[in-house]
Parts: C-alpha cells; structure tokens; sequence
C-alpha cells in the first residue's frame, strides 16, 4: 500500500514540476507577447503556429494560459503563504495556551467558516473593491482557520508528550518551545494540509476570476479566461478546454502530492 | 488507486481530442434579416429574455427609469404623438396638431375613441393631468425632463389641449411621446396604458407578462401575449435561446449571435454612441492636447474588427447615423489613427512619457469590457499606461454618473427621443449630466443659439455646429454606434429596430406552420 502512495506522489510532483517550469519559464519569455491582439488571426483553432488556437481578440491563447497559470499561481501562493502564517500563529497560541483567548479566537474561526467561503471572499471584496491585491487579502483571511484549526489541534495533542515536557523542565522558553520545539513537529501534518489548500487557493481564484472580480483584463488568468471562453464554447472549444486543463493539471498535481504525504504519514 | 489514475489521464486525453475537433468545425450558417417563409397569423405568444428585471416603478413618469424599464413600456404607454421605426413623429392620443409661428404654443386634438387599458375612453382631463404631472407644473419639479419646458397646459372644450412653452422649441414634438395616464389612477401601483399591449403580471426577478389590448386604436398587434422573462446572466441567455427556452432576445452582440445558427437574426443599431468618456476636470486629461492625442492613439475600426466582429458604425461626434438630420459624417474621419502624431501631441503637452490612466467599466456590460481590453492595447502603443477597473453598475451609477470621480470610462449614450438636444444637451458646462465636465463656451453657446432659434435650417446648423467643437476639442474619444441583434426562434419574424432604444412587439407574427 505504501508503494502505491508513493506513486502519487511521484506523478504529482513530476505534474507539479513539469507546471512550474512552464510557469517560471512563461515569465521571461512567451511564444508571443500574451495581451498582442491580431485582427487576422481571430478564433484560429490548434495549430502549428498557435499550439492552443487564438482567442476572439486574435490573441494567443498558449501564451495567455502560461501567465495566466502563473498569476493563478502566485496568488494561490500568496494567500495560501497569508493563511498559512497567520494560521500558525493563532494555532499556536491558542493550543498552547487555552483560555479565554482561545475561545474567542475559534469563535470567530467557527463564524468564519460559517460562511460559504466565496460568498465572504465577495463581501470583502465589496469592501476593499476588486484587483489582484485585494483578492490575495480576501481569500488569505479565508484560508486562516482551516490552518488554525489543524495547528491548534495538533498542538493540544503534542503540548502533554514527554519531549514538551522535558523541555519545560530544561528551562526552555515558552517562544522557543512553540517554535522550535512543537512547530517542526507538526509540519509533516501542515505538508499535505498546504498541498490540500494551495489546490483550494487555485481554485478559489479561478472562481473570483470568473466572477469578474479578480485579476482584471486584459491581463490573464486562468479562471478570467474560462469566464471569456464561455461565451465561445460552441464555436471556440479549444478556448475553454485550454484554460480548464491548465487548471486541473494544476489542481491535480498537487492533489496527488496532498494526498501522497497523508498517505505516506498516516501509513 | 492506479485506476482513478487512469480515469483523469483518459479523461484528459479525450477533452484533447474534442479540442482538436472543435477546431476543424466550419463558421455555422447565420441568417441575418431573413424574409418571413409564410403568411403572418394572428395569435401566439412569444417569451422574451430580459437581461434585468424593469425598475421597481414603472411609473412612465419617473425621470430616472432605465432604458431598459423605458424600451418596454413603450409598448404599454403612448403619448399624444408618437415615433415609427422610421424616426417619424406620427400623431397618437392626439389625431392631429399645430404649431403656432413662434414655436411656443402647441395645439392638439384628441383622437376619438382612445381607451386606456381598463376600458376607460381617453378624456381631455386625463391628457391635462399627464403633461401637468410629467412637466411638474404643481410641484415646480419636473418629473420628465423632456417637457419641463412646458409653461402651462390648457384645455379647450373637450376635444382639444393647448401647450405653451417657457421658451421657443422646435423639437418639442419629439417630447411630447410623454406617456398619457388616466388621472384617478396611481402609476405607481397600476400600470394602466393605451398602447397595443396591456400589463397584466409581474412576478419580481422573475417574469411579466403583456397581453394584446383588444380595444387598441391603432393597428393591434398579431401576438395574444408576451412574456418577458428575467435571465441575468448573457451565457444563460443564449443557452436559453439555443434549447428553445425562450423566442426572442435583443441587444446581443456578434460574439452571442455567432452561436445561434438557425434562428432569425436581425441586425440594426443600438441608436447610441459608445464612447471613451474623459473626465475633462482631472489632470491630465483637462488638457485638450492630451485628448486630442488620445483621439489619434485609439483607433476605431480595429476595436469594430477586433470587438465587434466588425459590426458597428463609426461615429466621430455624440451622433448617431440613424438621427440623419443631424449626422455629421465628415467628422467621424476627422481623427486618423496616427501614433506618431498622437505622440507628437503628448510631447507637446508634458507628457513625453505617457501618463496613467483607469478605465472604469460596468461590469456587466461585456461589450464595453472588450472595447476597454482594445483600447488598453493601443494606449500601450503611445506609451499612455491604462489599466481597467470594472465596477458593478450601481457602483458606476455612484462614482461615475452621479459623483464625477473618475478618469475615463467607457459606455454608451442614448437619446430619450428622436431629437439632437438628447444627445448634445449634456455636454453643456453647467448641465447636471455632464458627466465629462466638458466645459466650452463656444459649445454653450452654440447649443443655445440652436434651441432658442425657431428656423428649421439655422437649428440644424447650430446642433451641427456643436458636434463639430465635441470633436475637435476632444471632449471624449466617440467609438460607434455598436450593431445590436436581435434574434427569434424559427417561427418569429417581423421585428422593427427604431432610432430609438425600444422593442416593439407590436409588428412581430408567428407564421403559419
């Protein structure tokens, strides 16, 4: 059984590796400048010169899909990174400590949770108004008591073993304790819990982006383009189909990988 | 384990291959203004889609009514006149009416046998209260801005109503459509008309529903009922059309039309023009230099071929083709897209290195969006740094409309009614709609001269006059007159576009199978 979570894990980094390179790769240099619109080559299908066809500005549609995963990446990264340091925090502390802080800050966890999570995402943007930047803002204050939860459970459980305990007895600081004691001691659970919220991450872009709410044209991203393509979705498959691979191969890397490491920590 | 693998990887080899399908499909047939394929029959129903619910009130009176509230009830309310498809003002509520030669004191007689909706005849005293609630002639405050020109209304026996004016106003008449409703009814709580169709049902964000008024005076209308059914979203509307869900929808673009092979298409004008709208009052676009550089940036026929398919007239002023009279053709060529002298202007301006500039764009309005997405792109070209901000439309409303806080946005403009003053008053200095801030006092000048004048000619010249300072001063970059579609499913035809932004369902049959 164990081989066999190995191989996800496996196939999910060689996707994931294999979507980063094209990423990285995609920021210096595309096959043609991705917001370059062409009168003459609208609505092509796959082609030789256009490997995903072009769109209905005549625009190129592998060059968008490559930025746009790479801006659907960066800010699945940097909420996942806002939820996951915030997250760690507040577990942190609360797990350690208990206490009134502790109710009050899982209350207002629960409240959060409460919500179906798009829908807040949509408040906050009513609040702060749409863009790039806004949307990280939005989606990493969501993605903070998932990550809260776990931390704070795990530390419940670990703050009574004996390695804590004979730390304490040593005179180790309570700072010193939570992060260098505990904290490495519960990332192997954090790993898959990550993986599992960066796919969320993606995904929680790509539906604000089609909503209209996220990245703004005419940059792209992967859920701004699935929102362009389904105007073209008869004519324009290649459109749609496109962004929604890019997506999947995105989600189902690290799916895999999530889903690996659980396997591999709870076999 | 290996099995769900197996799964995802076939499932993606074969969206490859549809993808790859897809692409060797050719353009489907559309059938663009077809003739009818048999004999009109009376009777039928039609379900329109709507893309928004009508406004809360369909009190015609209501000033602030949407276009979209207004191209509806323009089949449920007539005024004393009324227009055609072809722009003409032809008498209605009114069988007949006179100008006195000084163009301030209109006469008219009232149609016999008119009746509203309710079975009422149309009285002299209804007609009174309509045009003194409308011009606001007890209150002081107009509801309708078109007739708050009017001074005093008058009848004369029981046959005939007399209009006088504050000031002379030869385009009156294009007013006067101004809906007639019976006086001891609220309009607030009962739609009662006199038009073709009668309201019968609303259901909020959901449907209404018309039904042909038997007693009509007028030519009466083929179809028994016309449900209008409220579906928000644009994909949802075609998808709607394609399965047969709904008959009929307006407003499309080519992009939606291209999907519906094998439904009756017509295509017209949307009668508005569409608009780099500048706020004339910031930096650093109160400079006519830069805005006449922006004018030589943005070209238009490529955002026609590359938004609209390249459907759509241009236009080079606030007018738009179908108001014939006053289109000034020569102007919509009067800037040739030309980076080079478009940075020449900047240069000479201060702006060697371009500036930044927001584009504020509704939303929902997807046309514009891909307009703005063109425009960023040859901004680029002279260095002028744009970025778009979509905001939802009552955002826009606020900001834009209303509070003036905004750089540049783009939409389009339409007029109340077949006059030029609708699609020139606002760009007066000190007039509330003057969403551009534009200031001129030649412009203000020369609008004045041309409302206050009574000769035919010399007022034509005025408005023309005016649109001609809109261009070269830049007050804003005018695109086109964006093409509208309209399309019915295969048993529908006859449907009419007007110079003005209403859907008549009055002309459109069922043909026999």
């Amino acid at each position: 059984m164990i081989k066999g979570m190995n191989s996800h894990f496996k196939i999910g980094a060689v996707i994931t590796c294999i979507m980063l390179v094209i990423i990285i790769v995609g920021m210096f240099w595309t096959p043609y400048d991705p917001n370059q619109m062409s009168g003459s080559e609208k609505m092509q299908g796959p082609s030789l010169q256009h490997l995903f066809g072009t769109d209905n500005f005549g625009r190129d549609i592998f060059s968008r899909v490559v930025q746009g995963a790479g801006a659907t990446f960066m800010i699945a990264f940097a909420t996942v990174a806002i939820g996951l340091t915030v997250g760690i925090l507040i577990g942190l502390f609360t797990g350690y400590f208990g206490g009134w802080l502790d109710e009050i800050l899982m209350r207002i966890n629960d409240s959060i949770l409460a919500f179906p999570s798009i829908l807040l995402a949509l408040v906050l943007i009513a609040i702060f108004g749409g863009g790039k930047y806004n949307i990280i803002l939005a989606l990493g204050i969501l993605f903070i008591p998932s990550f809260a939860r776990l931390v704070r459970s795990e530390v419940a459980r670990q703050k009574n073993m004996d390695y804590v305990r004979n730390a304490k007895l040593m005179g180790v600081g309570t700072m010193r304790l939570l992060f260098v004691h505990i904290l490495p001691n519960i990332v192997p659970v954090l790993l898959s819990a990550i993986a599992i919220g960066f796919n969320n991450a993606v995904l929680a872009e790509a539906s604000m982006s089609f909503l209209g709410v996220g990245v703004q044209p005419p940059d792209p991203s992967l859920g701004r383009m699935l929102n362009e393509a389904q105007t073209y979705l008869m004519s324009a498959p290649w459109y749609a189909m496109s962004a929604g691979i890019a997506i999947i191969l995105l989600v189902l890397g690290f799916g895999l990988i999530g889903e690996g490491l659980g396997g591999e920590r709870n076999g | 384990m290996k099995k769900r693998i197996l799964v995802v990887v076939l499932s993606l080899i074969m969206a490859f291959t549809l993808a790859a399908c897809g692409g060797g499909s050719a353009e489907p047939e559309i059938n663009i203004n077809p003739e009818p394929a048999g004999e009109p029959v009376e009777g039928g129903e039609i379900t329109v889609g709507v893309t928004a619910d009508l406004d809360s009130s369909l009190d015609p009176h209501v000033s602030s009514s949407s276009a979209g509230t207004r191209e509806i009830l323009f089949n449920v309310y007539e005024g004393l006149v009324k227009p055609d498809s072809e722009g003409n003002l032809n008498p209605a509520i009114a069988e007949s009416y006179s100008v006195n030669d000084t163009a301030d004191e209109y006469t008219f007689v009232l149609r016999d046998g008119v009746k509203f909706h309710n079975g009422n005849d149309v009285t002299i005293d209804d007609v009174v209260y309509s045009l003194s609630r409308a011009a606001g002639l007890e209150t002081g405050e107009p509801l309708v801005a078109d007739v708050a020109g009017i001074a005093s209304v008058e009848a004369i026996g029981d046959k005939e109503v007399v209009v006088k004016l504050k000031a002379p106003d030869t385009e009156f008449l294009a007013h006067i459509t101004t809906a007639i409703i019976p006086k001891d009814i609220d309009p607030e709580k009962e739609v009662v008309g006199t038009g073709p169709f009668k309201f019968t049902e609303r259901k909020v964000q959901e449907s209404i529903t018309l039904e042909k008024f038997g007693e009509y005076w007028g030519e009466k209308p083929y179809l028994d009922k016309v449900t209008l059914k409220v579906i928000d979203n644009a994909e949802t509307l075609v998808m709607s059309l394609k399965s047969g869900a709904i008959d009929m929808a307006t407003h499309l673009v080519f992009s939606q039309v291209k999907e519906l092979s094998g439904l009756n298409i017509y295509e017209g004008a949307s009668n508005a023009v569409q608009g780099l709208y500048l706020n004339n009052a910031v930096k650093p676009l109160d400079d006519p230099l830069v805005r006449q550089a922006l004018s030589y940036a943005i070209d238009k026929q490529a955002i026609v071929d590359l938004a609209f398919d390249g459907h759509g007239t241009l236009v080079g002023s606030s007018m738009f083709p179908a108001l014939k009279k006053y289109f000034v053709d020569e102007l919509t060529n009067y800037y040739t897209p030309d980076a080079a002298k478009a940075k020449e202007l900047l240069k000479e301006a201060g702006y060697e290195n371009g500036f930044d500039l927001e584009i504020t764009v509704p939303s929902n309005m997807q046309q514009h969006v891909d307009t703005a997405q063109v425009i960023v792109e040859q901004l680029q070209a002279v260095g002028i740094n744009a970025t778009i901000n979509q905001v939802e439309w009552n955002t826009w409303l606020e900001d834009v409309y209303r509070g003036r806080k905004y750089q540049s946005t783009i939409v389009s403009f339409d007029a109340h009614g077949v006059a030029a003053s609708d699609m020139l008053a606002r760009f007066q200095s000190d007039n509330g709609k003057n969403i551009s801030n534009f200031a001129s006092e030649a412009y203000d000048k020369a609008y004045k001269a041309a409302v206050s004048t009574t000769d035919d000619a010399a007022q034509t010249e005025a408005f023309k006059e005016c649109e001609k300072i809109l261009t070269e001063e830049a007050a804003n970059v005018y695109i086109q007159d964006v093409a509208s579609f309209v399309a019915m499913g295969g048993d529908f035809y006859g449907y009419e576009f007007y110079p003005l932004y209403v859907a008549d369902f009055s002309k459109i049959f069922k043909i026999a199978e």
